[in-house]
Order: C-alpha cells, then structure tokens, then sequence
C-alpha cells in the first residue's frame, strides 16, 4: 500500500469538505474492496475519507412498504432485519450471500453500489426493485445510475447517502457463484409488482455490467411462471466471457438462474 | 499398547502452540539490525535484460541498497540446479538450461527475479522497487508443452533444442507393441494432468542473518528439508562452506512439496546480508507465491491399453509430455519418470508396459513435486483408462479391476517396482460396502426424480512411498542418498529428546514419533521432545516429502532406540546384578524378568550420567544415534468411491459421498492418519473439480490470486467415509507405509468416473468446472 492519509468525517458535510480538500480523495466505507485494491497498489488515494461514523449514513428504514437503507448499512444488517424480511426477504437473503462473514459485517451497500463490480449482487436488485440511490446533491433512479463496468453516474465527490424502493408483491434472487471468487457468474433478480410489471435484473454475465432483460422481462409479465422463460433465447453476443465461463454458458445461467428466481419468489 | 503408544488416538502435542497463535513461522524471527527484501520481479514472460538501473531507487528514503545478477554473478554464486540426472534415451544427458538466482541476461517467466531491494522497512523497499529500472527487450513466449516441442517455437535454453529437456523410456516398446497388435481390445485415451499451485497456507520466507565475526551464515527458512538446504546451498551454489552455514526451519505452515526446494530468496537473502551487513528478511505475498512457488503436474499423455480375450490386460503403453516450465527445478527431472512411470503397473498384473516421457521447457514457473509428484499422474491416467475399459467392454468397473488385480507378493512389475505386500481385494471390498455399490441404482433412480444425474466412480490406486533406497535411487541418478538420521538422547533424569531429520509441516511428527517412544519405553509422552528443523540442533537430515518420514524417519528413531535399550538393559543389569538377557523394560520399568527386581527409568538414566556404578568398560551417558536407509519403497494402495450429482442444467457438481479403503500398513495415530487422508482428498477433490493454473499465450500467469485461483472450501466437499484394512510392510521395522499422499494420488480418477457415469460422456477434463460439465453433458444428449 502506498502512504496515504485517513480521515474520519462526522457528518455528510464534514465528507464533502474533506474530501474537497484532498489532492486525490477516496471515501472509505467498508474497505472490502477498496483496501484490497490499495494493498496491491492498484490505487493509490492521497486521502481517505472515512464514511461510516456519519450517522445518517446508517440504519434500515421501513414504512410500510417502503425502504431506506442508509448508505454505511452492512450487509449483515440488511441480512438479519426482520422489518426488510417481513415485506423483502429477498433483498435479505441477497445479502446473507455476499462473501464470507467477515466480509458481511464490514462491507456496506453503499460502497457495493458505488463500485459497480460487474459481478456484484446489489445492483442486480437495485435494477429489479426499480431503486432510487441518494445522495448528498441528488435522486438517482438505478437504471440511470449503473453506467458500465466499475462506471456510475456519481460526479465527483458525490456521496450515496441512501438506496429507497418500494417492496414489490413477489421478488427473489438466484446467484450460480464463481467457484473461486463466490461473486457471481450469472445473478439474476426478478421482481413483480402488483400491476403485473416485472423487472429482471442480471449481474455477472454482462459485457458492460448490470443490466436488464428486456425478453425475459416481457415473457413473465406475460405468464409469471418458471415455465414461461423455456422459450426465452438469451443473447449470448452481449455477454462476458473470460477465464471462468464463456458467454453461451454464462446465457444458459441466466435462463436457468431466472427460472429458480422465478420459483422461489 | 500404552495410552500413548502406537495405534493410540493421541491428540497433537504441537497443536497448543498452533491453534493458540504461538506457532514461530519464519516471518515470526527477528533479530537486532535485521532489514526488509523485495524482489524486482520481470513482469514479462520472456524477454532479454538490456540494462538495470537502480539510482533513483538507492537514492530513496529507508533504502540500503540494491543488488542484481550481475553482482551475484561476479560474487561467484552458482546456478540454481536439478539434483537427479536422466538421460535421454539416445544416452544424452538432460538438457539443464543456466537458472541464475537473479536473472542477469534473460528472463524465462513472469516473476522471474532480477533485482533485490533492501530496505528499513517492507514498505520502503516496495517504493524502492518500483524505482528500478530495467530495460527488457521483450522475446516471444511459449506456455503450452506441446507446441514448445514443436519447430519455429521460442527457444528457452540454448541447450535444448525445441525446449526439450529429455526424451527418455522405461519398459519393453517391442513387448508392447507384439500385444497391442495381438490384443481382442484396445482402450485408447488422451489424459491431460492439469497444472496445480500449491497453496500452503504459510507463504514462503527467510531470513539471511551474515555474522562477519565468525564468517557465519544463518538462513531461517520454510523449507521441509533443511539440512538439503544447507548441502545444496553449499555444495551447489556456494553461498557459504557447509560448515558456516546453519539453516533452520522452524514452525513451517505447509509445504505440499513446494518448500523442498531450494528457491532464489534463500540464496540472495544471505548473500545480501554479506553484501548489505544487515540481516535480510523476505516473506512472499500471496501474488509472489502464486507466480513463483514451484507449480504442479502439467502433463499430456496418451494411452493405449491392450486386453486379451479374457478381460486381461496385456500391455499399456503411454506417451506423455511433461510441461516442467522455465527452469529445472530441484526435484523436477524425477517426477515425471521414476516417481511417474515405475507406477504404471498400479495394483494390476500386467505383462509389458512402456512408457515415453518428453519434458519440456516453457515459459512458466518451474514445476515440480507437489502432493504425490508422479503418482497421480500414473494414478488418474491408468484409472481413468480401467473406467474407459470397463465401460467400452461391458463390464463392472469392479469385476474388470479383480479380473486384473496381483494377487501374491512379492510381485515385479515391468517397471522397476518390486511390490512387497498388498490386499487389493480387501481394499475394494472394504470401499464397496462402505459405499453401499449395490445400493446405487436406487440412489441414482431417486436423484433422476430430483432432476439430477447421479454417478459413481471408483480408483484402485498404489503409489511408492518411503524415498528410497540410496543405492537403488542412486543407479537412477538420484544426486543425493535418501535415508533418515534420528538421535535419542536420554538426559540425566530420564526425559528424551529425539533429534530427527524428518522435518513436521503439518504432519504431527511432534506426536507420532513421540508415540514410538511412549510405546517402546513405557513413559509418558509428555516426558519425551520431538526436535527438528535446525542444521545446529539436528546431525544430518533428509527431509520431509514422498510420504517418507513414517517409513524412513521414525525407522532410524526406531533403530537408534535399539540402541538406547541395549544399552540401558546393561546398565539396569549391572545395577540389579542380572543378566543384561533377562531385562525388560515394561511400564517406565526395567525388570528382570520372572522376578520382583526392577530399577525405575529415570533411576537408570541418572545411572548412566552419574558413572558411579557402570559396567567395566561402558561409557558413561546414554545418547545413540542411527541412520536408516530403506531396503525397498513401500508400497501403500487403496479403493476410493465417490459418487456424485451433477445439476443438468448448470453442470455443477456436487460430491454426495467419499470412500477412502486404504493400505498404509501400521497405523502409529489413527487419528492423524484420518486426517492426512482428509486433506489429500480435499486436495484431490481440488484437482479434479476446481483448481487450474492458467497463463496466457503471451505468459501472463491469469490465475494470480484466490479470485481467479479456485481452492477447495468446506461447503465444496463430503464428510469423508475412511477407513483402513493393512497389511504390515514387511520392509521395514514398524511396518509402516505412509500415508500422507494418498488422498490426493487416488481421489481425482474416482471423481472423474463419477462424472463421466452420471452424465454419459467419457470426454472431460480436469478441473471438470460446472461449463465442462454442462458442455459434455449437453454433447451427451
Ligand atoms: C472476500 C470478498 C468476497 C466478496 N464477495 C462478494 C460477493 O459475493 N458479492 C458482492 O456483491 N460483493 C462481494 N464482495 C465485495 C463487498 O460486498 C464489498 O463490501 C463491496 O463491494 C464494497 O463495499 P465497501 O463498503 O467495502 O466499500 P469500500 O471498499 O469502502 O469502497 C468501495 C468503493 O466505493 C466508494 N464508496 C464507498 N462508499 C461510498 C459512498 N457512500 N458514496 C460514494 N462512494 C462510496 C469508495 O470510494 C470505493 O471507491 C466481496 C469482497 C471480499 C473482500
């Protein structure tokens, strides 16, 4: 790692303000991915700016079918509330399977979504739940937000402060996991509103990152059964091949991922 | 048996220090003045060096200095070399390419040290690094064995022409092709032994400490052999007289074969302490580790195996290219021939056999010894080619493995290998009811209903443990004899030390071989010390690998303990005023025997140092020491049955159940034996489903860390079903095998043939990923 200065901000103001002073800042939040990244030198942040003291930044907020997750929350807390479980347990149980339990207590879904890893599982739900992200200066609606890989729409500085959705009728999300890196090879989430609209959200299998599928989508607004995706051709032009898997297989793990979504929602 | 004797369930005596992180790994050691290494490593996979220059990074803050190959070089340090010599089978020796301990002229891989930093601290002499500037000319590469044999290939090593480093043949070609042209059946394969990094939780380390005072050279390292360290590093590649040179290897965090050699750091860690005047201390990281430990199998082969009429195996013949990467490494030129081909046979009968072996340079990391070395390539070729057979004739895997199984013994097979006792029956049935095969078609219809395919496969594996007879090894080019020393040292009041060469990185020898001494003398283990890994403390040593400390090690503790006894036996005689005959030494007691006399232990050994009241003519104390050189291999063997469900529609596959039936003759712990046997299956089941290094054409090595690199993790393996039926080894005096291989030699074939069975496609390799499994699944249907 090379030498870099830590700071710890007491409030969101107090971030922007740090984080505006420094040559070439980085918020810090779990450090899950971050400090991996300096300790092999492949970042090299002047300053940190150290996010997860700032109360607001924490806590799960649930009202009747509406959620706020606050930015510093870990995955171990989204994991193991029972007011997100009573009306989205799939957003928990997304979370209970990021990583190891070391992983799960000091990662945040801020810091997860702020990374944009093409292989992570939050953006697949923020997609499939329709999630507004917060932030210190703006709303951001997911599909605006997740640009390409490691790519978001935050500007400098900017600081997710938040992640809001509304809890849909049916939800669930299937991950076939890299056998080295347990991130996902192909994660689909599938989401169904009471209005019939459906939403897929799928990470690990793009090309450019998270994205949405608009076949799969129409097919079960259509008929909301694991059945109705047999007939589905996903495209596998569009997809990541690399040292694990090659985009034809990685598109049956869609299909097949979807169909369990679709299963167990 | 006592307690704490041999066949005991005692628990680990070192694990108090191990699981209370007061275990004292290299890393660990510090001593006054000492500074920190990294190494300048070459980022390309080939390439000529133009130029180095170290300005700027000797100019930065905390560094001492840096040095490169071309001082090494001028300082007279040797070339890194191949301890066994094999000739090609036109008689040419090996072709051994120069491996400088920093590159001076050209480097062959990616990680392929050229520079070291020395520095006040890790992170200083990283910065310091980075500074260093050196000018590749980058060459083309080549990573894969077979097209490195090809023409118009970049040539490594000016000596091997087409980076081939021998072409060499063991067994009778004319025999072997009279059968195959005679044959009712021929099974014929193409087998691909992937190539594995080890992955020893420790990474490697050492510390180089130059005493300008006495000229005296200490080197703290992870190595499972320290005294070879100390004679290789003397005789081989003079860092320092043998006699100025202590190397201690202390708690040492796994080793799998990949801390027997003798690697760059060590050498250029003490020279830079001469050169520096500091202590020199290096610890890889996890990266380094992958892109410079000595990797793991690698080979392509065919195979053709002839079958008369009668289901009996007439001939095998196979050709394999061994891929042994930039450099040779230590160990590199036996395993893929004496460790590889003189298993051929396995527990079969089998008349003529012939192999071909090509090894051949690549730019990779040097590949070596690793958890078997050569008897899990023999082991997965011949297994999976018997599964193939079976299937191709329509018979059982089973009754095609009694068709062909040696019955008597000693049985010679055409390779070398002289098999001395063995129950291979015993073994199969044993793994056979413990796996309920009968009861598989009802668990296979059962998974169908579940939408899974289930399938089974079996492994009748033997290897060749306890390396070796010096002179047998030696007429095949061995460059070392490969006995075992012990030392038993009983102190005044009765307590032992045993001094052994054996070195314990994982295996328990703390426990085990103070297990023999509980059991020979009657006292309790916790009065007896196990010491090792120290060049100072311990006479002379071989080290630890091929399953050989059980077999080899505790056998010269065993014969130095003869002497204690005779020794001790006269002194309790001469003290009870009794025939030497009639003692015997019961419980911590030596008596005589039919009689009420005894004389306590401690009594006797205080006796021994006092030298108040010794027989005429016997010195005073009661040390002994011994050296014991094997008189055959031994010869472990076992039945491994796994059975699988494979998800059709992602390919993934899950272990559902293990059977291990193994042979290792006595049993000293059965505990620690279990648990050897389940980290060898782990490491099988690794092999065979999850782990594959990977470089890419132009050598950049793409599995570089654990995101890339799988391991095998608990929620990817069984609970393991092992069991044991043995027959003692005749050759030896505890009648031991060794163990410590075999999970990983037996388990890879047996998993493959249970994927091949559930999804009805013989075509898969290693690691069978979910893809490759899907894929052949697919290809089935
Ligand atoms: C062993 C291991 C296994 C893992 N497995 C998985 C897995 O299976 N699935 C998965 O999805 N993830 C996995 N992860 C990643 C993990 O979820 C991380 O926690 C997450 O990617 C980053 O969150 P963090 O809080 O640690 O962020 P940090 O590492 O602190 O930061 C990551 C990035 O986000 C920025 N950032 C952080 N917070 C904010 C904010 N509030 N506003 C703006 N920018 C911000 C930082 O500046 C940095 O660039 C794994 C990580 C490890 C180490």
């Amino acid at each position: 790692m090379y030498q870099t200065n830590y700071h710890r901000a007491a409030s969101i103001q107090e971030a922007v303000q740090m984080m505006g002073a420094a040559t070439e800042g980085k918020y810090l939040s779990g450090g899950m991915t971050l400090i991996p990244t300096m300790r092999l030198r492949l970042a090299a942040p002047s300053d940190l700016v150290d996010l997860r003291r700032i109360a607001e930044l924490k806590g799960i907020a649930v009202d009747g079918r509406s959620v706020r997750i606050g930015a510093a929350t870990t995955h171990e807390e989204v994991a193991t509330s029972s007011a997100l479980r009573a009306i989205c347990p799939s957003i928990c149980g997304l979370a209970g399977h990021i990583g190891d339990p070391a992983v799960r207590h000091m990662g945040t879904i801020g810091g997860s979504i702020a990374n944009n890893d093409p292989a992570a599982d939050y953006p697949a739900a923020m997609l499939a739940l329709d999630a507004v992200i917060v932030t210190d200066r703006r709303e951001i609606k997911a599909a605006a937000f997740f640009t390409g890989l490691f790519e978001t729409a935050l500007e400098e500085g900017e600081i997710i402060t938040a992640v809001r959705f509304d809890a849909p009728a049916k939800a669930a999300y299937q991950k076939f996991p890299n056998p080295a890196s347990r991130y996902a090879m192909a994660g689909v989430f599938v989401a169904r509103r009471d209005n019939g609209d459906v939403r897929v959200g799928v990470t690990g299998a793009g090309s450019s990152g998270v994205f949405r599928h608009p076949g799969l989508e129409a097919a079960l607004s259509a008929n909301w059964s694991p059945d109705a995706v047999a007939n589905v051709t996903v495209d596998a032009s569009d997809l990541l091949t690399d040292l694990h898997a090659s985009a034809a297989y990685r598109a049956n793990l869609v299909r097949v991922m979807t169909k369990r979504a679709v299963a167990a929602a | 048996m006592g307690v704490d004797g041999i066949g005991a369930r005692v628990a680990r005596k070192e694990d108090r220090r191990f699981l209370t992180g007061k275990g004292r790994y290299t890393d660990d050691m510090s001593v006054p003045g000492m500074k920190y290494a990294v190494f300048v490593r070459s980022p390309h996979a080939h390439a000529t060096i133009a130029g180095i220059d170290a300005t700027a990074a000797r100019a930065m803050p905390g560094v001492i200095d840096v040095l490169d190959g071309r001082q090494l070089l001028a300082d007279g340090i040797g070339n890194l070399i191949c301890g066994w010599m094999i000739h090609s089978k036109d008689g040419s020796p090996m072709k051994m390419g120069a491996w400088r301990p920093l590159a001076d002229k050209t480097v062959r891989y990616v990680g392929d040290a050229v520079a070291i930093v020395v520095a006040d601290s890790v992170a200083e002499a990283r910065d310091a690094a980075e500074a260093v500037v050196v000018d590749y000319d980058p060459l083309p590469a080549v990573t894969d064995p077979v097209q490195a044999l090809a023409d118009g290939q970049p040539q490594l090593h000016p000596e091997a022409s087409n980076n081939l480093v021998f072409d060499w043949e063991l067994g009778d070609g004319a025999a072997v092709d009279r059968a195959l042209a005679a044959a009712a059946h021929v099974t014929e394969l193409k087998i691909f032994n992937n190539r594995l990094s080890p992955n020893p939780m420790e990474p490697r380390a050492t510390l180089g400490i130059y005493d300008a005072g006495d000229e005296h050279y200490t080197c703290y390292t992870t190595s499972q052999n320290p005294h070879l360290a100390r004679l290789v590093m003397s005789a081989f590649y003079n860092v320092a007289p043998e006699n100025k040179l202590r190397v201690i290897a202390p708690d040492v965090g796994g080793g799998f074969g990949s801390k027997i050699y003798i690697y760059p750091e060590e050498i250029v860690c003490l020279w830079a302490s001469k050169r520096t005047g500091v202590p020199v201390k290096w610890t890889s990281d996890r990266t380094e580790a992958f892109l410079t430990d000595a990797h793991g199998r690698d080979h392509v082969s065919t195979v053709k195996m002839a079958f008369d009429a009668g289901n009996r195996i007439t001939a095998l013949k196979v050709d394999t290219i061994a891929n042994l990467g930039a450099y040779m490494s230590l160990f590199s030129s036996c395993v893929p021939t004496y460790l590889y081909a003189t298993l051929l046979s396995g527990q079969y009968d089998i008349p003529a056999i012939h192999a071909n072996v090509r090894t051949v340079y690549t730019n990779t990391v040097p590949v070596d010894a690793y958890r078997g070395a050569g008897r899990p390539e023999a082991t997965y070729l011949l297994e999976r080619t018997m599964e193939t057979a079976a299937r191709e004739l329509g018979l059982s895997p089973a009754e095609l493995r009694r068709t062909n199984f040696i019955r008597s013994f000693p049985h010679q097979t055409p390779v070398i290998m002289n098999y001395d006792a063995g129950d291979y029956e015993a073994s199969l049935n044993a793994a056979m009811a413990a796996a309920d095969w009968n009861g598989f078609a009802a668990r296979k219809a059962e998974a169908e209903g579940r939408g899974m395919k289930r399938g089974i496969g079996m492994s009748c594996y033997i290897e060749a443990c306890g390396l070796a007879p010096s002179a047998a090894v030696g007429s095949l080019g061995a460059g070392v004899g490969l006995w075992e020393s012990a030392e038993v040292k009983v102190n005044m009041v009765g307590t032992i030390e045993v001094m052994t060469g054996s070195h314990s990185h994982g295996q328990g020898h703390e426990t085990t071989f103070a297990q023999l001494v509980a059991d020979r003398l009657g006292l309790p283990i916790d009065s007896i010390n196990i010491v090792h890994g120290d060049t100072d403390k311990v006479q002379m040593g071989m080290g630890t690998y091929g399953s050989r400390s059980g077999a080899v090690g505790m056998s010269a503790v065993a014969k130095a303990l003869d002497k204690v006894e005779a020794k001790a036996k006269k002194i309790a005689a001469h003290l009870m005023e009794a025939d030497e005959s009639d003692i015997v030494i019961e419980d911590g007691v030596l008596k005589v025997a039919g009689t009420d006399k005894s004389v306590p232990w401690f009594q006797m050994a205080l006796a021994a140092y006092t030298a108040h009241n010794l027989p005429p003519g016997l010195e005073p104390g009661l040390k002994e020491s011994a050296f014991y050189d094997p008189a055959n291999f031994t010869f472990p063997a076992g039945c491994y049955i796994c059975e699988v469900e494979v998800d059709p529609e992602t390919g993934r596959t899950k272990v559902v159940q293990f059977v291990a039936a193994d042979d290792f003759g006595n049993i000293i712990n059965p505990m620690i034996v279990e648990g050897q046997v389940h980290g060898g299956i782990a490491q099988g089941i690794g092999q065979a489903l999850l782990e594959g290094v990977r470089y890419d054409d132009s050598g950049q090595l793409l599995t570089a860390s654990y995101l890339d690199y799988a391991m095998p993790r608990a929620d990817d393996l069984p609970s393991f079903v092992v069991s044991t039926s043995n027959t003692p080894c005749p050759n030896n005096p505890l009648g031991v095998k060794g163990c410590g291989e075999a999970g990983a030699i037996g388990s890879p074939p047996a998993l493959i043939n249970a994927i091949t069975d559930a999804i009805g496609n013989n075509q898969l390799t290693m690691p069978a990923t979910a893809e490759k499994v899907w894929a052949a699944a697919q290809a089935a249907n």
